[in-house]
């Protein structure tokens, strides 16, 4: 595909420049270019996490893990933050898996192309770029403020559906396109020995899909336990020094709490030292596990495609 | 005696299915619903306090001040003051995200083998699944102490900093989503100007990235949503101090930073505060919402198909 290196004469247009050393040499600093801007963002991540595990390695020690946040920065440690992500975790999961996939297998399954479907369609995409500090605006509204004889008002319930609506949007698309994987043949089939659509989902099409919606709903969880914003707008405490009771549920739920990224943050804004180390320390735990779920969700996902091929 | 038909013989109960059908599809249309009743509900609390809001301070005054002051005993409300500061870490942002990633789509869609885009789209991946408030971490604790060596006189919470950390952060949004849209262009375009003499750069230029041009624009204008949103980063990194500057070395406040601000302070409800946080997502909310219908119209407007 190398162009032709044509003599110039005069009936080449004069703004056809074929100056082909000049035009070369422009195309090969557009490539390195191109390779450096790529490199930027590496290079930064590189230096973010050796500039945290540089400043909290040391720092890290299982008494950092068990020990309540303190006053004093040197006895510090994330049990109430780490006990408190794990709640919302594992609500937020409860509230939006079922919710967002149910809506996935409606809009997919039940209602392609139709109206309501390209409604919620447009409104997902508007929802993906409210800021999430909104979504904490909301929760505090309806969540903490109407619903308060229910959520018990500034509470780890409160946080977990507020995390839950700001990740549905994303379970609901992961899901979409998990179900549109899924070959038509199958269901054909499956209506043709006279099963219902639901039972063909049900028996068919889901655990097909199961995997590519499990990938997508692990990263949205991912995304969920990171964020900061909407949890200190609906009012996560930052120094909690219980952990919310398992027994009764109602009342754990029903509990104040606190977060990794809430009490990181904390740490960050104090202007002593050993606070930020602290904090350092905190990134290291919250990183950890992000990098797990994100593994977990790419490597499923790595297997899926091989065993599909 | 007769042969008993197939029909007479297997009698399923259809009753029960059809019945479970109806319900499987009235219970997941209802949560398909949910992801609408979001929408309407942010409209509506940020409507509900916001008109309570003004019912106190007067529109004009909220438009016209060049103050920002609401803790204070004497309260000023101009909101040109946190969009001046909003708009200073955004455009910083912008400058680092659109520029760097776009050549980044560009390198990957077009220059980067099938084994290097392997390992550089998970890397992307990860710098997009960061946290924000470990990116603010870095940009006050890291950044800022080496940027200070460089620039006299940088406070030491700044704009400059968050915002090239921001810039840093919504760097994947650009790159993944432009790279999807430049991905997508059908091979025959290029082939069609490498057939007229265009070299690999004049091909990008002239031919690849007009045609990828509403999916670009898009993945920008969600960039821009994304920095204008952003909270954890100019909170930590940017300070908490109100004022109509655009200096990037001051400290300054945005709009996000202040709900931070006021929601660390446990403001009752039904006070003034908690109202004024309201009126200040709801200013946030429009922002994006135009933004939104820019992006909308822009898509609809400039879309190439091929088939």
């Amino acid at each position: 595909m190398t162009p032709l290196n044509l003599k110039p004469d005069e009936q080449v247009d004069s703004y056809f420049d074929s100056n082909l050393a000049k035009r070369y040499w422009f195309d090969r600093v557009f490539v390195s270019t191109a390779f450096i801007c790529t490199l930027v963002g590496l290079v930064i991540l590189a230096l973010l996490l050796f500039d945290v595990c540089k400043d909290g390695l040391p720092r890290l020690s299982i008494d950092f893990l068990t020990h309540y946040p303190s006053r004093r920065a040197g006895q510090a440690g994330i049990l109430s933050p780490l006990v408190g992500t794990i709640w919302l975790l594992v609500i937020t999961a409860l509230v939006a898996i079922p919710i967002g996939v149910g809506a996935g297998i409606f809009l997919e399954e039940f209602a392609a192309s139709s109206l309501l479907a390209k409604v919620i369609e447009v409104n997902i995409g508007n929802l993906a770029a409210v800021p999430s500090i909104i979504y904490g605006l909301l929760a505090l509204h309806v969540f903490v403020r109407l619903m308060n004889p229910i959520t018990g008002g500034r509470s780890v319930l409160s946080g977990g559906l507020t995390l839950a609506l700001l990740v549905l949007p994303i379970i609901i698309v992961a899901t979409r396109e998990a179900l549109r994987a899924v070959p038509e043949g199958i269901r054909q089939a499956g209506y043709a020995i006279g099963t219902t659509r639901w039972q063909v989902v049900r028996d068919q099409v889901l655990p097909i899909a199961f995997p590519g919606i499990l990938t997508g709903t692990i990263l949205a969880l991912s995304r969920a336990i990171g964020e900061t914003a909407p949890l200190i707008t609906i009012g996560a405490l930052t120094f909690i020094a219980f952990l919310p009771p398992l027994v009764p549920l109602t009342e754990g739920l029903r509990s104040p709490f606190t977060a990794l990224p809430i009490q990181i943050y904390n740490w960050v804004s104090r202007p002593q030292e050993a606070f930020q180390i602290a904090a350092a320390a905190g990134i290291i735990v919250l990183m950890a596990v992000l990098i797990t779920m994100n593994a977990t969700a790419v490597y499923l996902r790595n297997w899926l495609q091989r065993t599909r091929n | 005696m007769s042969k008993v038909g197939h029909s007479e013989r297997w009698k399923p109960k259809r009753s029960l299915s059809r019945w479970s059908e109806r319900a499987i599809k009235f219970i997941f249309g209802a949560f398909a619903l949910i992801s609408i009743a979001t929408t309407l509900g942010i409209i509506l609390s940020l409507v509900f306090e916001t008109i309570e809001f003004f019912q106190e301070v007067p529109i004009g005054r909220f438009l016209t001040d060049t103050e920002w002051t609401p803790l204070f005993a004497n309260p000023k409300y101009g909101i040109f003051v946190l969009i001046s500061a909003t708009f200073l870490t955004s455009v910083i942002a912008l400058l680092v995200a659109i520029p760097v990633g776009l050549m980044t789509a560009i390198y990957l869609s077009e220059h980067a083998s099938q084994q290097t885009r392997r390992y550089l789209k998970p890397a992307l991946e990860v710098l997009a699944g960061v946290p924000t408030v470990v990116y603010g971490y870095f940009a006050l604790l890291f950044v800022t102490p080496i940027l200070q060596i460089v620039i006299p006189g940088l406070e030491v919470f700044n704009a400059l900093s968050a915002g090239l950390i921001m810039g840093i952060a919504i760097l994947p949004t650009v790159a993944s989503l432009s790279e999807d849209a430049i991905y997508a262009v059908p091979q025959s375009l290029r082939q069609g100007a490498y057939a007229l003499g265009a070299t690999k750069q004049e091909t990008i230029q002239n031919v690849v990235l007009p045609a990828a041009l509403s999916g670009i624009v898009a993945s920008v204008i969600l960039a821009i949503a994304r920095a204008v949103g952003e909270t954890m980063i100019v909170t930590i990194a940017a300070g908490q101090n109100p004022r109509l500057t655009l200096d990037p070395r001051l400290s300054v406040q945005t709009m996000t930073a202040f709900i931070v601000q006021v929601s660390l302070g446990d403001a009752p409800t039904a006070s003034l505060e908690y109202k004024t946080i309201f009126a200040v997502g709801m200013t946030l909310f429009l922002i994006t919402l135009i933004l939104n219908m820019v992006s909308f119209w822009f898509v609809n407007r400039f879309r190439e198909k091929y088939d």
